[in-house]
């Protein structure tokens, strides 16, 4: 399926054959590169972080899970062309395991083992849609992922154990004693739990985004991509259309359920509420503003979910508008900046602002 | 027996509206190949705007006008503004268009209209009509969402049928390019073709509202339903839509009675993965073999 | 009567129309000949407004009709019949047929479709069925008698040998030979079929790589035994 969508995750593999390297090097080098990005990355953060006040933290650890969820997101659509609306559904998958797993005193795993169950489980149920929906196009898997996305909030509300409309409660384990201490050594501050979240968020979306990453650049993106811009010349070139849909589907949603497992740490209860079709949606706009395909305007995309509501919010009340009513500005703003992409600047973001840099150097 | 026959009542009235909406995302899958996900939010401002009408002291059936008058509207305006220019486009990207209004049509409603629940005047009865000395599970209200969907459906096949405006729309539906050497403005029946079915889609918004509470998500749902119903139906035909909505409203219904409401989304989930793997062309196509 | 002037067509980079200059003259059949990939398609496609001219014009009639939207060609007086035969399958015979006529008052409308049932007396016996059961034969007339619906004074006419047994190509180009004669119409012809089409035609234009190569007389293009071996494939 040809998208216009392409935010030009192949111009780096451009870029390298233009300079004339050989393909092994550029290769080899990929992943260095993406470690040496990614530590800058969390020291970043950390500065960010330890200047910031306890707000901007929690702030922080959203745009963290939120990145997470639409990384995974632009991956399945901007690479594979295929679309979710349900990845709040997968998202709450993850949550519920989550704080089913630390419910009990002291919880019954470390939580890296219990972000990894999360994981793991999601992408159990996101195996067996996948499959299913490996065979819809467009549109149908459109209304199927819209379908499993109304679906969910009620298959909770089925089960007693899940807590009803109120949810469950997630119960965040002690800070262990040796974190503390080393980031009191590394930072010279106390960790509140409230900042051990964001940590804990942003080193999963890091590792995440190594991985994907990666991923993209390697035989499995191309695979992706091949199979999303001519289904039939990928198939003559022996791609197996369905094994390569489902990988797309499975990555994308394990990325959903590690994030649904950071959202319920963060926000400390996991209830239907929580993972309406908005969300599904909003993740869709982020994905779609940063530009489809992009890592980068992934993280892009959940910088503006997690700040711009308070910005847009802030001038609603000041226009006069009351708190609920000026609540409603964001989404307002991210549908039509997502009409908007699609009719204007169907690159998104980061696809435009490098379209435009190329042409400013000529190089297009 | 009476739970059999509650439930069967319910599903009918369920299935009328359901078959309404299918038929609404039918009429422009047909003309556009594109699957109008902003349905749901287009018939809820609808209804919002029956609602402040009839909230304004004018009468029940000034306000129902009203909103049919504002779906047609609306749904020109859409498609004249917005969606023609990814019309023979990426699918993803239409379909990605139809969630941004979906989106935004949303926010502007909980931002004009707030977001708490309201009630909605019913013309009829919402109470059980009795037969003799039983009382029926039927309202006085299902009986007219019944009826206005059938009444629709009737004008909308005699417009279809025997009209030249209705032929035009037909061939510039099948085969646009054949339509317009023939003289047939495309552009303008894809137009009318889309507030067509933006208006048979306020009614299922306005019958699915009558006698109950609105608020700006209550329409979301009806939007999964109405797509199964008409991909029940092979999401081509207008008549399959139809079928498709009354048979999933009677299916729905007895999950609902006999299972419980939550379940609900789930088995309309259910239902349209089964259908789209194994007959993906709908029930009643006699070509097995469709892309779906 | 049909006049092309210099006419220039391109996809993108690609020109597909290169300066094609003809005159289809009123009561003829003027042949459209060529390889495949040749301009053929591309030049009714412009012709009747499907496709942008970049340059030139097109004459009906001595009215300048070149930027005239597809939608209008067939109150102009122009009708064409795409490739593949554009019966719109879906839709029954009658209903084909009442579209070929939709800019014309109903009275002559009625008339026109016993006049055509008349000349193809297969497209009544169907009159109601859905055109998707017609053979390919009779989807052939069923097009040029829904583009007679509209009472053109020109009929441009795509590949109509597509796919038809040679028997049933015969049938076609008789009738087309005998409307010719009772309508008056001016026909322009693209074939692939050299042999069929020069058989019935008056006039025979060659283009090649959207140029026109030759153009003649369609007996004297038959004889030319060179235009035959090098561009006509017979």
């Amino acid at each position: 399926m040809p998208t216009t969508t392409e935010a030009g995750e192949k111009d780096p593999a451009a870029a390298a054959d233009g300079r004339g390297g050989p393909r092994r090097r550029w290769r080899s080098s990929v992943l260095p590169r993406h470690l040496s990005l990614a530590v800058l990355g969390l020291l970043a953060v950390t500065v960010v972080m330890e200047t910031t006040g306890s707000f901007a933290n929690s702030q922080l650890a959203s745009m963290a899970y939120l990145g997470i969820a639409a990384g995974g997101l632009t991956v399945l659509t901007g690479l594979n062309g295929q679309l979710s609306l349900g990845h709040g559904a997968f998202m709450a998958v993850g949550a519920y395991t989550t704080a089913l797993f630390l419910d009990g005193e002291p919880p019954a795993l470390p939580l890296p083992v219990v972000l990894a169950a999360a994981t793991l489980v999601t992408l159990l149920v996101g195996a067996v849609v996948g499959v299913a929906a490996a065979r819809l196009h467009g549109p149908y898997i459109a209304g199927a992922t819209l379908a499993l996305a109304v679906a969910v909030p009620g298959v909770v509300l089925h089960f007693e154990r899940l807590g009803g409309e109120q949810g469950l409660g997630v119960r965040m384990p002690e800070t262990p004693v040796w974190v503390l201490d080393a980031a009191y050594f590394v930072t010279g501050s106390e960790l509140d739990p409230t900042k051990y979240v964001a940590y804990i968020g942003w080193a999963a979306l890091v590792v995440t985004y190594v991985l994907l990453a990666n991923l993209m650049r390697g035989r499995v993106g191309r695979t992706w991509r091949a199979v999303r811009d001519d289904e039939v010349a990928a198939e003559i070139a022996g791609i197996h259309l369905g094994r390569a849909r489902v990988l797309a589907f499975v990555v994308s949603t394990a990325c959903a359920g590690l994030a649904g497992a950071v959202m319920a740490m963060a926000v400390r209860i996991t209830a239907p509420s929580g993972f309406s079709l908005t969300l599904s949606l909003t993740l869709l706009s982020a994905v779609v503003l940063g530009g489809l395909g992009s890592l980068t305007g992934a993280l892009i995309g959940s910088a503006l979910l997690t700040f711009l509501p308070h910005l847009v919010t802030g001038l609603g009340t000041d226009a006069g508008l009351t708190d609920v009513r000026a609540a409603e500005l964001a989404p307002a703003v991210y549908g039509l900046t997502m009409i908007l992409v699609i009719l204007v600047a169907p690159a998104g973001i980061t696809g435009t602002l490098r379209n435009l840099w190329r042409r400013r150097r000529g190089v297009a | 027996m009476q739970q059999l026959l509650t439930t069967a009542l319910g599903g009918l009235t369920l299935g009328a509206v359901y078959a309404a909406f299918a038929l609404a995302l039918c009429l422009i899958w047909r003309s556009t190949r594109i699957v109008n996900f902003a349905q749901a939010p287009m018939a809820m401002i609808t209804t919002y705007i029956a609602l402040v009408i009839i909230d304004a002291g004018h009468s029940y059936w000034t306000g129902f006008a009203a909103a049919l008058v504002s779906g047609l509207l609306l749904g020109a305006v859409v498609e004249r503004v917005v969606v023609r220019p990814v019309e023979g486009k990426a699918e993803i990207n239409a379909v990605i268009l139809t969630l941004g209004l979906f989106i935004l049509i949303h926010a502007v409603a909980g931002i004009v209209f707030g977001s708490r629940y309201r009630s909605f005047p019913a013309p009829f009865g919402v109470r059980g009509l009795t037969v003799g000395d039983t009382p029926v599970a039927l309202t006085g209200f299902g009986v007219f969402t019944v009826l206005a969907v059938m009444v629709v459906m009737g004008l909308l096949v005699l417009l279809f049928r025997y009209t030249e405006v209705g032929l035009m729309m037909r061939a510039a539906a099948f085969n646009q390019e054949v339509a317009r050497v023939l003289g047939v403005k495309v552009g303008r029946m894809l137009t009318l073709g889309w507030a067509l079915a933006a208006l048979v889609g306020s009614l299922s918004g306005l019958l699915i509202a009558g006698g109950s509470l609105v608020h700006p998500a209550y329409m979301d749902s009806v939007v999964v339903y109405g797509f199964v119903a008409a991909v029940l139906g092979g999401l081509d035909s207008p008549v399959g839509s139809v079928i498709g909505g009354m048979l999933l409203g009677l299916s729905l219904s007895a999950v609902s009675g006999y299972l419980g409401s939550e379940l609900v989304p789930l088995a309309a989930l259910v239902i349209l993965m089964a259908v789209l793997l194994l007959r993906p062309g709908g029930l009643f196509s006699h070509h097995a073999e469709r892309r779906v | 009567m049909f006049d092309v002037r210099d006419l220039t067509t391109s996809y993108g980079p690609v020109r597909a129309l290169d300066g094609v200059s003809f005159t289809a003259r009123e009561g003829e059949v003027t042949a459209v000949l060529g390889a495949n990939g040749a301009g053929k398609t591309t030049l009714l496609r412009t012709a009747s407004g499907l496709v942008r001219a970049e340059r030139g014009q097109v004459r009906l009639d001595g009215r300048d009709v070149t930027r005239a939207p597809a939608e209008d060609m067939a109150r102009l007086g122009l009708a064409h019949v795409p490739e593949g035969r554009g019966v719109i399958t879906e839709l029954t015979v009658e209903e084909n047929l009442r579209l070929g006529g939709l800019h014309r008052p109903a009275r002559a409308r009625r008339a026109d479709v016993e006049r055509i049932c008349g000349l193809f007396p297969v497209l009544g016996e169907r009159y109601d069925a859905t055109a998707h059961v017609l053979s390919g034969g009779e989807r052939q007339m069923l097009v040029i008698g829904r583009a007679l619906m509209a009472a053109p004074k020109v009929l441009l006419l795509d590949e109509p040998s597509l796919g038809l047994a040679p028997r049933i190509v015969t049938q076609i180009f008789d009738l087309l030979r005998s409307l010719v004669a009772s309508e008056g119409l001016t026909v322009v012809l693209v074939e692939q079929n050299a042999r069929s089409a020069l058989s019935i035609a008056d006039v025979g234009v060659v283009l090649n790589l959207g140029k026109v190569v030759v153009q003649d007389e369609a007996a004297a293009l038959a004889a030319d035994e060179k235009v035959r071996h090098a561009y006509l494939g017979f």
